[in-house]
């Protein structure tokens, strides 16, 4: 399956929840910011979300900025 | 002499400078340049995570966890992206509080008001501390805070341009009728803008490259430091008025040989 991370396509092998997707791609989920098919994510619903084929997930955190 | 606090939307800063997090040599002189501003509050912007590359060291590392963080907008074009935007940084940070940038020209930097203040309404009613980046117009800092904006920040000169305050007569109005806080943003070059700005009334001043562009940042962060409390002494202080000739410092009486 494969989804569109960060406006990249990204293969994934099986739908798994965000949770295990920032454990994957070793991002602490304490420093950023999820949006699932364009909702926002509260860091509570993490583990019960899904993402699956075709979804669009944008994760973003702080950079340096004015 | 005593200064009243600065208090934005119920929360007191000590120190009246804002300074970026952005455009530093590095991190480590960042974190030493905030330490010589004495600032409590810096920027910082909202960007994807890069995923192909995950050794970059994490900005927040070097950021004093007592310093107050204020997500901006920085880049949005659209009300649209400045409002989703804003509610990605207050679920990254926790915090409901965004510098609002909703931009309307490229190459000047210079804000869209129209969607500002449509921007400024919408977050409001979504719970957030709004501080919009304006233009140094009184209509338009008016309508922000009739939109419910926590402070007006106006623009000294283009961000990133280093040339000063550029009408300091639309400033005085403004703070002659601001009535929520006032923080002169962008345009600073060196440490007599900041004094000046504050020496006009402004409650506070937020500056990014005028630091982080400097040959010695931290040593300008310092300056910076000064620059502002002695514009803001001065400024409480009641400037001398401007006179056109001069008029003699010691007494003109006994004067020897007349």
């Amino acid at each position: 399956m494969r989804i569109t991370l960060n406006g990249e396509p990204y293969d994934l092998d099986e739908p798994l929840s965000v949770a295990d997707l920032l454990v994957r791609l070793a991002i602490d989920p304490r420093r950023v910011a999820v949006e699932h098919n364009l909702v926002i994510l509260r860091r509570p619903l993490f583990t019960e979300t899904l993402v699956q084929d075709g979804d669009r997930v944008e994760i973003v955190n702080f950079v340096g900025g004015g | 002499m005593t200064d009243s606090p600065f208090v934005i939307a119920g929360r007191t800063f000590r120190s009246r400078l804002i300074v970026g997090s952005g455009k530093y040599p590095s991190h480590a002189v960042m974190a030493q340049a905030h330490a010589a501003s004495g600032t409590e509050m810096v920027t910082v912007a909202v960007r994807r995570v890069n995923i192909s590359d995950r050794s970059k060291e994490s900005l927040l590392d070097y950021i004093d966890p007592g310093i107050f963080l204020l997500p901006n907008t920085a880049g949005c074009y659209t009300a649209e992206d400045a409002i989703r935007t804003a509610h990605l940084g207050r679920e990254a940070g926790l915090s409901n509080w965004v510098k609002l940038e909703v931009i309307g020209d490229e190459r000047t930097l210079f804000p869209d008001n129209e969607a500002l203040i449509d921007a400024t309404k919408i977050l409001v009613r979504d719970g957030f501390v709004v501080l919009p980046y304006t233009n140094d117009d009184l209509i338009a800092c008016r309508k922000l805070e009739d939109a419910g904006a926590a402070a007006i920040m106006p623009l000294g000169a283009p961000i990133g341009s280093g040339l000063g305050i550029q009408n300091v007569n639309n400033l005085r109005i403004i703070r002659e009728f601001a009535r929520v806080p006032l923080i002169i943003d962008a345009g600073v070059g060196t440490a007599s803008d900041a004094a000046l700005a504050m020496e006009l009334g402004a409650d506070g001043v937020l500056m990014q490259t005028a630091i982080a562009g400097a040959q010695e940042p931290i040593a300008m962060a310092e300056a910076m430091k000064h620059a502002v409390i002695a514009g803001r002494l001065a400024y409480l202080s009641g400037r001398i008025p401007r006179k056109m000739y001069a008029t003699a410092s010691s007494p003109v009486e006994g004067m020897v040989g007349r």
